[in-house]
């Protein structure tokens, strides 16, 4: 039996990115607000210290930072004919947990979508028709880019972005993305300085007709202070973004953005170590009381709450709503159901280049320090003539040289012994590889729900995740590889070896931390859970914030949309839901 | 949610209006006296982390024993409610407390000596308001004989003079006013000045040691003091916790968020015009060769454990890392300061205008005491900086006593 807690306003589940985000905007408005986070506090100093954060053995291979399957697994399987099995081990993906949640380890690519993701449904119908989507089950998000616009801004100057305009009010700027939609003012730091192999890249792709840019990054080209008077140092370019937190206040994060200012907040609450069991609904199952949450010896706590806003991990926010019986969980026989449905993933391949006269000190690099080009991203091309929708991003982003993981070798080379030795030696300096990050769309097989055999340590269901790679995605992928092989052509390597992009699914090889869907947005409450606000349909005082919105993920990295999306949902819930609690916002 | 919230915030008006009607004082002797309490930084003894405004409790490491501040919060049985105006006067200005009893000089009443009557009597107008708080504070908890209180008579016959601040008519208002902040309610010699062997203020504010710190020399000395910082360093250093490269840590961040940053801007610039002006002598040591081997260690280790935050050339980040070059705070005579932060981590002070408390972590378990002095002498013998090189023996002794106190 649960001990019940004083009420609050706002109970907000998992204190990462969105979380934080929203924390901060809606104690500004004056609410009471406590965060709940199933992982540890942790902070820069004293939990990414600088004299051990660069510890590859033990942050990127045994996954310090990650959520680990003893607290929380999930299974998998590629169809319905299968049995989904436990992942005895997260590999494909890596969720994060504890304070500042996935936003401590990313690498920092942060993106907008543009006005035909938002409307990928009704943009593709208009342009290809109908027919051309018939086997994906794609849908309009239900806001516009220029609703998001300004949302995008307010977290790209949260963050001290490092990027170049290629399009300010419309006028196309040189040097930067010139298939990217308006943006109202520039970024609010200069992109970084460039390293040799992205350099080489874009004169390559340049040459080719391609219009490469500096990747927009979190990591920091200048110290920085953001709009909350909270500093920021320049990137020192260690090599260790993805997987680990950051020593030197150069990438950010909720700790170096928001947290300082939060944590001092009196009317804001942190409570970590405690993992929220589900969100209680009242007896008519339409509003919801607070949560339930068990903190680490084993207690059990309800907190009231005038409003909870669900904020962890995309996965987890869906599996939440299952496991609160709000919404109904989508069935891929019927197609009837919201919660589960259009779960996305990313569609990557790679190429590596070998080249023999080259030294491209791979150890000097950051997280997002690279090149892009969006010329076959989205829908940046014509599909006319071609088989598929969608599109990839291609990458040239050296993220680091790490002793255990950058161990480049040519196709033949044994895997261990002295031959080894020496061919990681010959080519750990002269090896470089981009890749194309590929949309992932929605298809009616493609879906999470509850897994009917297996349970986590407190006897709920796990999350089962049902995926495969469309057959539109791979043919998007391999044609977006043939564009790859003619650049690295242009490069002229000794030798370069693709990664191309195969059915199946595997949950093991590390692929992407881009897990979409599950909770989505729409205008329409048969086809999605949340509307265009992040407010659930079904119980209007519960909001869903995260990348479960996303209807289809496209080729770009999510989390500049993840925190524009949380802005976005703090400011119709202050402008709008507080007016008027409990009321929804959008009329079904 | 919007009823209870507005209930909530008519019954704290309605207690507040109580406690005003019940003492029934000008509002503006409170407002002064309120300042008074922010120039005094009241708070940052008799007022524990996270407990009740002046409700006491902050133990004081002194060289002679500890020191437990007391309640003094209008409360009869455990605070200053059953003070008279006139003890109020006498414990601030001599020394001694309700019935005669002796106060420990950690109170600094050899500061507040010289504070004017009229602001000793806001003070205690203000106080009179603060919301009574019953905590029983055994404040003495030194060891025999320095438990006697009545040594205190014998000590302030050596070693305290009552009196009043003085004016110099040479110099201007706003020197005046500075020189009486610093020596009067702000109390600075308590810390920036050197100690006898009684532990009394031998004059001058050219540092000391104290609980494993060194406060630094806040003189005008060009090469250790704060003759190189501009009056506009200073208040920014003292307002937001940042100034001249310099990040406001270790005892000084509790007097910056507690007392300096809440003044205003025209007694900052104030303290900053006297502190400029008081004279030192320029002694700049002679810098450490660059060819000894402490530096050529030291240049190593720098490269390794400090350079990706204070930068290759020492030159920090803004508001966020330090700067070591050209810094007074790394050229003090003592480098106990120093020794601390790379043993023990420091975190910034956290104010309004610079919220973000950049922490440096500690280096206690990665670097030997030999390590340690010779990345130090090194920082304070590069980029134009001079000073007596550190010993080994002496992180050994503050690494015993920072495991002793941990």
């Amino acid at each position: 039996m649960a001990r019940k807690l004083p009420p609050k306003d706002v109970v907000i589940v998992g204190l990462g990115w969105t979380g934080a985000i929203l924390a901060h905007e809606l104690t500004d408005a004056g609410l009471d607000v406590v965060a709940i986070e199933r992982g540890p506090w942790r902070d820069t100093a004293t939990d990414f210290n600088i004299g051990y954060m660069q510890d590859e053995l033990r942050y990127a291979i045994r996954k310090d930072l990650f959520l680990q399957p003893a607290q929380e697994a999930m299974t998998m399987r590629n169809n319905t004919s299968q049995r989904a099995l436990p992942m005895r081990d997260y590999g494909s993906f890596l969720p994060g947990t504890g304070v500042g949640g996935a936003g401590v380890h990313w690498n920092g690519h942060t993106w907008r979508f543009w006005q035909s993701d938002f409307q990928t449904k009704s943009h593709l119908t208009q342009r290809y028709g109908e027919a051309r989507i018939a086997d994906l089950q794609v849908q309009d998000w239900g806001v516009t880019y220029d609703e998001m616009e300004s949302a995008y801004d307010r977290f790209e100057h949260l963050c001290g972005i490092s990027g170049k305009a290629g399009n300010l009010n419309g006028q196309i700027q040189q040097g930067g993305n010139p298939f990217e939609d308006p943006r109202k003012r520039d970024y609010p730091l200069p992109p970084m300085q460039m390293t040799y192999a992205p350099t080489l890249f874009a004169e390559a792709a340049r040459s080719l007709g391609h219009h490469p840019f500096p990747t927009p990054a979190a990591n920091l080209s200048k110290s920085y202070v953001n709009p909350l008077g909270i500093a920021m140092g320049e990137c020192t370019m260690c090599g260790f973004c993805e997987r680990f937190g950051c020593a030197n206040y150069s990438k950010a994060s909720a700790q170096t953005t928001i947290l300082p200012v939060l944590m001092r907040k009196s009317n804001f609450e942190a409570r970590c170590n405690s993992e929220v069991l589900q969100v209680n609904l009242d007896a008519t199952g339409k509003m919801a009381k607070g949560v339930t949450y068990v903190d680490s010896s084993g207690v059990e706590w309800e907190q009231p709450a005038e409003m909870v806003l669900l904020c962890a991990y995309g996965l987890h926010n869906a599996r939440l709503m299952m496991l609160s019986k709000i919404g109904k969980i989508y069935d891929p026989q019927s197609g009837e159901g919201t919660i589960g449905r259009n779960y996305c993933y990313q569609t990557n391949a790679g190429i590596s280049l070998f080249f023999e006269d080259k030294n491209f000190n791979p150890f000097i690099a950051s997280g997002a320090c690279g090149q892009t080009m969006d010329d076959f991203n989205g829908d940046a091309f014509d599909h006319g003539g071609l088989d598929f929708v969608g599109g990839a991003g291609i990458n040239c982003i050296p993220t680091n040289g790490r002793p255990i993981g950058f161990r480049p070798t040519p196709p033949g080379t044994p895997r261990w012994g002295s031959a080894w030795k020496k061919a990681t030696k010959d080519h750990y300096l002269s090896t470089f590889g981009f890749s194309s990050q590929g949309s992932s769309y929605a298809a009616r097989g493609n879906y999470l729900d509850l897994d009917p055999t297996y349970k986590d340590r407190f006897g709920r269901p796990l999350l089962r995740m049902t995926f495969d790679f469309p057959d539109n995605d791979i043919r998007m992928s391999h044609w977006v590889s043939d564009r790859m092989v003619e650049i690295a052509k242009a490069l002229k390597p000794k030798q370069y070896v693709e990664g191309r992009r195969n059915k199946s699914w595997s949950s093991v090889p590390y692929q992407s931390t881009h897990n979409t869907g599950g909770a989505i947005m729409g205008a329409d409450p048969k086809t999605s859970a949340v509307n265009k606000y992040l407010q659930s349909w079904d119980v209007p005082n519960v909001f869903v914030i995260g990348a479960s919105a996303f209807p289809q993920n496209p080729g770009k990295n999510p989390t500049g949309t993840v925190g524009a999306l949380a802005f976005h949902a703090a400011d119709a819930i202050r402008n709008q839901y507080l007016r008027n609690p409990g009321a929804a916002l959008v009329q079904a | 949610m919007k009823p209870s919230r507005i209930a909530a915030a008519v019954a704290a008006l309605v207690v507040s209006a109580g406690v005003a009607g019940a003492v029934e004082l000008p509002f503006d002797q409170i407002e002064a006296g309120r300042y008074q309490a922010v120039l005094g930084d009241c708070a940052g003894c008799h007022t524990a982390p996270g407990g009740k405004p002046y409700a006491g409790g902050v133990a004081l490491d002194t060289p002679f024993g500890t020191l437990v501040a007391p309640n003094i919060t209008p409360d009869g049985a455990t605070g200053i409610g059953n003070w008279s105006e006139e003890e109020f006067r006498r414990a601030l200005k001599q020394g001694v407390g309700h019935s005669g009893k002796r106060l420990y000089p950690a109170m600094p009443y050899t500061a507040y000596t010289k504070m004017t009557d009229s602001d000793v009597a806001a003070l205690w107008a203000y106080m009179r308001t603060v919301q009574p708080v019953s905590n029983a504070v055994q404040s003495n908890k030194l060891p025999f004989p320095f438990n006697i209180r009545l040594l205190m008579a014998g000590w302030n016959w050596i070693n305290f003079t009552p009196g009043t601040f003085k004016s110099d008519p040479k110099k201007s208002a706003e020197w005046n006013r500075g020189a009486y902040i610093v020596e009067a309610a702000g109390h600075c010699s308590v810390c920036h000045a050197p100690k006898s062997a009684l532990g009394a203020d031998k004059g001058g504010l050219t540092g000391t040691v104290l609980q494993g710190w060194f406060a630094p020399n806040i003189t005008g000395n060009l090469h250790d003091g704060v003759g190189p910082w501009s009056a506009d360093d200073i208040v920014s250093y003292l307002k937001t916790g940042v100034g001249h490269g310099s990040v406001g840590s270790g005892p000084m961040r509790e007097v910056i968020e507690a007392s300096t940053s809440k003044m205003t801007d025209a007694d900052l610039k104030a303290i900053a015009v006297y502190l400029k002006d008081l004279p030192a002598p320029d002694k700049a040591p002679k810098p450490v060769a660059a060819d000894d081997p402490a530096m050529q260690t030291g240049a190593r280790i720098y490269a390794a454990n400090c350079s990706a935050c204070h930068n290759g050339d020492g030159s920090g980040q803004g508001a966020l890392f330090p700067k070591l070059a050209g810094n007074s705070a790394v050229q003090q005579g003592d480098p106990t300061s120093l020794i601390h932060i790379v043993l023990a981590g420091s975190q910034g002070a956290v104010t309004t205008a610079a919220p973000t408390t950049p922490a440096m972590p500690s280096l206690a378990w990665r670097l030997t005491d030999q390590q340690v002095a010779d990345v130090l002498t090194y920082i304070r013998n590069s980029w134009g900086n001079a000073a007596h090189p550190v010993s080994p023996g002496a992180v050994g002794t503050l690494r015993g006593e920072l495991k002793k106190g941990s």
